[in-house]
C-alpha cells in the first residue's frame, strides 16, 4: 500500500517536472517572439517615419507650386481666391432634384469651386 | 510556572517522615532535600530549552547567510542581462519628436543616417582613399586630407552626416580605415518654409555610436527639452502655423519684396482671439537643414538668420496714429466727430511736426485718421499727456520684448525714450521716436479687432481663448475698427481693398534711423497693418518693407500707401480662402445664374 503511494507521488513529481519545463520552454519561445516582433515593429516604425518625411519632402508646397506652374496647360491650377465662391443657385442641379429641395429657403450658403490647387 | 510542573514526589512524602519521627530526627531536613532536588530538575528543563531554542536560530541564520552568499556568488558570476519580459513597447521610438503644422503636416522630422570618420591607424593606402573621398566629397580637398591622415591624428571625422549614395560610394573605396557611425539628422523637409520659425538643430555632445541633436535657434531651441523627452517622443509637438498659408505669404512676399526692391520684409498674420501666429515670415531667410554661420562682420540684421518680425526693432511710423486716437476716444476726450486743429508746423525747440500734404486748417478726428495728419494727431496726444500715454502703450505691451515662445523674441526689446517729455508724447503718437517690432504692432493691432483685448502671441497650437485683459472698452475698439476700415475705403490704404473680405488697416511709412544718428533722406520702412474681414475681424496681418520703392512710376515711389498696402492686399486675397473664410457677398446675387469666373 504505501509503496504505491510511493509510486504515485513520484510519478507526480516526475509529471510536475515535465510540466514546468515545458512551461518554460514555451515562455522562452514567447519571449524570443516577442522580441522579434518588438524589432520589427521598431523597423517598421522607422520606415514610416522616412516614408512620412519623404511624402512631406514631395509634397513641400514649393515643389507642388512648381508642378502646377509647369504643368498649367493641362490641369490650369490656380490659387484659390476670393472669385472662386459661388453661390448655391449657381449650382447646377439636375432638375429633378429641384423638386426635393427647396433653394429657396437658402441664401447666403457659398459653396468653394476648389480649384483642387490646395497647396 | 511552578504550578505547571507536575509534582511527582511531595516534599514530605509520609513515609520518610514517619520513619523520621520515629527515630526522632528533623522532618524540615527532609523537606529542604526535596526542595532542592526539585530545583535541581527545573534547571536542567530549561537549559536543555534554551539550547534548544539556539540551535534553531542558528539553522536559520546559517541558512539565510548561505542563500544570500549564493545569491551574491551567482550574481557575481554571471553575465547581466535585462530581463525580457519587461520590455515596453513605446522605448523604441526614442527619437526627437517631430513638429508640425496646425493641421498636423511635417515641419520637421529626424531621418537616420551616418556619419564617416577614419582611424588612421587602420588605413591602408592613404592617398588613394585621400584621392577617392575627394572624389565623393566634392568639398574636401586630398592634399588636405592625405596630411591628416598620415599626421599625428589617430581619429578624424570626415562628415557628420550623408545621404546613402554617398556612404555607398565611401564604402566602396573599400578601406579599412574608414569607419560608419549611425546618426540621427533633424529634416525639415519644407526646405526654407518658416525657417525662422523652426530656428534648426546641430549635434551636441558626440560620440561614434550616436550623437545628441539639439535646438540651436527657434522652437527646436525653446522646445529643446520638451523635444527631447522620451516620454514625449510620441507626440509631435503641434505649431500654430498653417503651412499652406505660411508659403503663400512667403512667395507673395518674396515677389513683392523683389518687386519693390526691398532689402527685407517681414509679415505676421495672428489670430486676434487666441493670439496664435498663423504664419510669420522674415525675408531674406535661410534654409535651417544647412543653417548658414552667425555673421562675424557687418551688422546683425543683415543676415538671414535675422527675424525682422520678431527681433527687428522699427519705427513703425503713422500705423501707431489709431492708438493715440483710441486711448483719447477711451478716456473720453475725443469722439470720431470732434475737430482737431491741424494749422502747422508745430515747433518744439529745434524740431518742426509737419504733414506729408497740407490738409487744410481742421480736421475730424475720423479724417486725422483716413488722412493720416501728424499734427492732428500730436494735438491729440498732448491732450493724453506723456504719462498716460506711456502707461496705454505699456498696457498694450510696446514697452517690453515680446514674450514669445522663441529664444529670439528676447532680443526684440523696444526703444523708448529716456525720458518721456511731450515732445516724445507727440512723435511717438504718430509713430516716431518708439521703436517696436512688427509682432508688437500685431499684438496691438489684434486688441482692437477683437474689442479691446490685449492677448498674447503664441507659437504653440491651442483651440480655447484665453481671458485676457481688457486695454479698451468695446465701444471704442469698434469705432476704431470702423475709421481703419476707412483708411482703406476712402484714405491712404486705397488699394489695400480685397473684394468682399473688407480690409482695415493703417499705412505707416518712417524714416530709418541713419548710423549717424539723424533720418536717413531716401531710406523708408514701409509698414501695413491690417485687420480682416472688418465685418467680423479674425486676423490681423501686418507687412513691413525693408528700404523699399515702386520704381514704376516717373519717380520713386516710398510710402507705404503704394508699397506695403498692394503686397498685403495680394497676400489676403490669396489666403482668406485658405484659411476658411468664404468672402462677404454686398450685394445679395438676384437669381439671374452668372458665369463663376475661372479667374
Amino acid at each position: 500500500m504505501r509503496s504505491l503511494l510511493y509510486i504515485m507521488m513520484f510519478n507526480a513529481v516526475m509529471g510536475l517536472a515535465y510540466w514546468a519545463y515545458q512551461e518554460n520552454v514555451h515562455t522562452q519561445r514567447e519571449l524570443a517572439n516577442v522580441e522579434e516582433l518588438q524589432a520589427s515593429i521598431g523597423q517598421a516604425r522607422n520606415r514610416l517615419a522616412i516614408l512620412r518625411a519623404e511624402w512631406a519632402y514631395q509634397n513641400r508646397p514649393r515643389r507642388l507650386q512648381d508642378l502646377a506652374d509647369l504643368n498649367y496647360e493641362h490641369l490650369q491650377l490656380l490659387p484659390l481666391r476670393a472669385d472662386h465662391f459661388g453661390h448655391v443657385d449657381e449650382v447646377g442641379f439636375p432638375q429633378q432634384s429641384m423638386s426635393v429641395f427647396d433653394l429657396k429657403g437658402l441664401e447666403a450658403i457659398e459653396v468653394a469651386q476648389r480649384s483642387g490647387n490646395d497647396d | 510556572m511552578m504550578t505547571d510542573i507536575p509534582l511527582r514526589t511531595p516534599l514530605r512524602p509520609l513515609g520518610r517522615i514517619l520513619s523520621a519521627r520515629a527515630k526522632g530526627e528533623d522532618t524540615n531536613r527532609i523537606e529542604r532535600e526535596n526542595i532542592h532536588k526539585r530545583h535541581e530538575s527545573e534547571k536542567e528543563q530549561t537549559r536543555i530549552r534554551a539550547q534548544g531554542r539556539l540551535l534553531v536560530l542558528g539553522i536559520v541564520f546559517i541558512v539565510l547567510y548561505v542563500a544570500i552568499a549564493l545569491r551574491v556568488a551567482l550574481l557575481s558570476a554571471s553575465e547581466p542581462t535585462e530581463p525580457r519580459s519587461q520590455q515596453a513597447g513605446a522605448s523604441i521610438v526614442a527619437q526627437r519628436a517631430d513638429i508640425v503644422d496646425r493641421r498636423g503636416r511635417i515641419l520637421a522630422t529626424n531621418m537616420d543616417t551616418h556619419s564617416l570618420y577614419v582611424e588612421t591607424a587602420h588605413l591602408v593606402d592613404p592617398t588613394g582613399t585621400a584621392d577617392a573621398l575627394a572624389k565623393v566629397f566634392l568639398d574636401l580637398d586630398a592634399k588636405r586630407l592625405y596630411s591628416d591622415f598620415t599626421g599625428k591624428r589617430k581619429f578624424l571625422w570626415i562628415k557628420r552626416k550623408m545621404s546613402p549614395e554617398q556612404m555607398q560610394a565611401a564604402h566602396d573605396i573599400g578601406d579599412p580605415g574608414l569607419r560608419f557611425g549611425p546618426r540621427e539628422m533633424r529634416l525639415y523637409p519644407n526646405g526654407r518654409l518658416a525657417a525662422h520659425v523652426l530656428g534648426g538643430a546641430s549635434y551636441g555632445r558626440e560620440g561614434v555610436h550616436a550623437a545628441e541633436v539639439v535646438g540651436v535657434a527657434g522652437i527646436e531651441k525653446t522646445f529643446d527639452e520638451r523635444l527631447r523627452d522620451p516620454g514625449q517622443s510620441g507626440q509631435a509637438l503641434q505649431l500654430s502655423i498653417d503651412l499652406s498659408v505660411q508659403a503663400a505669404i512667403e512667395q507673395v512676399l518674396y515677389g513683392g519684396m523683389k518687386l519693390l526692391n526691398a532689402k527685407g520684409a517681414a509679415a505676421v498674420l495672428m489670430d486676434v482671439h487666441t493670439g496664435e501666429l498663423v504664419s510669420l515670415v522674415s525675408l531674406p531667410d535661410f534654409d535651417p537643414n544647412n543653417r548658414p554661420n552667425l555673421p562675424t562682420k557687418g551688422q546683425a540684421a543683415d543676415s538671414p538668420l535675422f527675424n525682422r518680425a520678431v527681433q527687428g526693432v522699427y519705427e513703425l511710423g503713422s500705423t501707431f496714429k489709431i492708438f493715440a486716437v483710441a486711448q483719447a476716444m477711451e478716456l473720453g476726450l475725443v469722439a470720431p466727430e470732434t475737430v482737431i486743429d491741424i494749422r502747422g508746423p508745430i515747433r518744439w525747440g529745434k524740431y518742426r511736426i509737419s504733414d506729408f500734404h497740407n490738409y487744410g486748417k481742421e480736421l475730424s478726428v475720423e479724417d486725422i485718421i483716413i488722412k493720416s495728419s501728424n499734427i492732428g494727431t500730436a494735438r491729440i496726444s498732448t491732450m493724453i499727456g506723456a504719462e498716460r500715454q506711456e502707461n496705454f502703450l505699456g498696457s498694450l505691451g510696446f514697452l517690453e520684448p515680446i514674450s514669445l515662445e522663441m529664444v529670439e523674441a528676447g532680443g526684440g526689446k523696444p526703444l523708448v525714450p529716456k525720458k518721456w517729455s511731450e515732445l516724445s508724447t507727440m512723435t511717438i503718437s504718430y509713430g516716431h521716436g518708439l521703436s517696436a517690432t512688427p509682432l508688437h504692432l500685431a499684438t496691438g493691432y489684434a486688441a482692437i479687432a477683437n474689442g479691446g483685448r490685449k492677448i498674447v502671441p503664441t507659437l504653440i497650437h491651442k483651440s480655447d481663448p484665453k481671458e485676457e485683459k481688457r486695454v479698451l472698452s468695446e465701444n471704442v475698439a469698434a469705432a476704431s475698427l470702423d475709421m481703419l476700415r476707412r483708411v482703406v475705403t476712402e484714405g491712404t490704404a486705397s488699394m489695400g481693398e480685397v473684394t468682399g473680405y473688407g480690409v482695415a488697416g493703417k499705412t505707416g511709412t518712417a524714416d530709418k534711423p541713419s548710423p549717424k544718428g539723424n533720418y536717413e533722406k531716401e531710406k523708408v520702412i514701409a509698414t501695413f497693418a491690417s485687420i480682416f474681414p472688418a465685418y467680423d475681424p479674425k486676423y490681423v496681418l501686418i507687412v513691413s518693407f525693408d528700404e523699399a520703392e515702386d520704381r514704376t512710376g516717373s519717380e520713386a515711389r516710398r510710402t507705404a500707401g503704394w508699397t506695403a498696402v498692394p503686397v498685403a492686399a495680394e497676400i489676403i486675397g490669396r489666403i482668406a480662402p485658405l484659411l476658411g473664410l468664404a468672402p462677404q457677398i454686398e450685394k445679395p446675387l438676384g437669381n439671374d445664374i452668372t458665369q463663376a469666373s475661372n479667374n
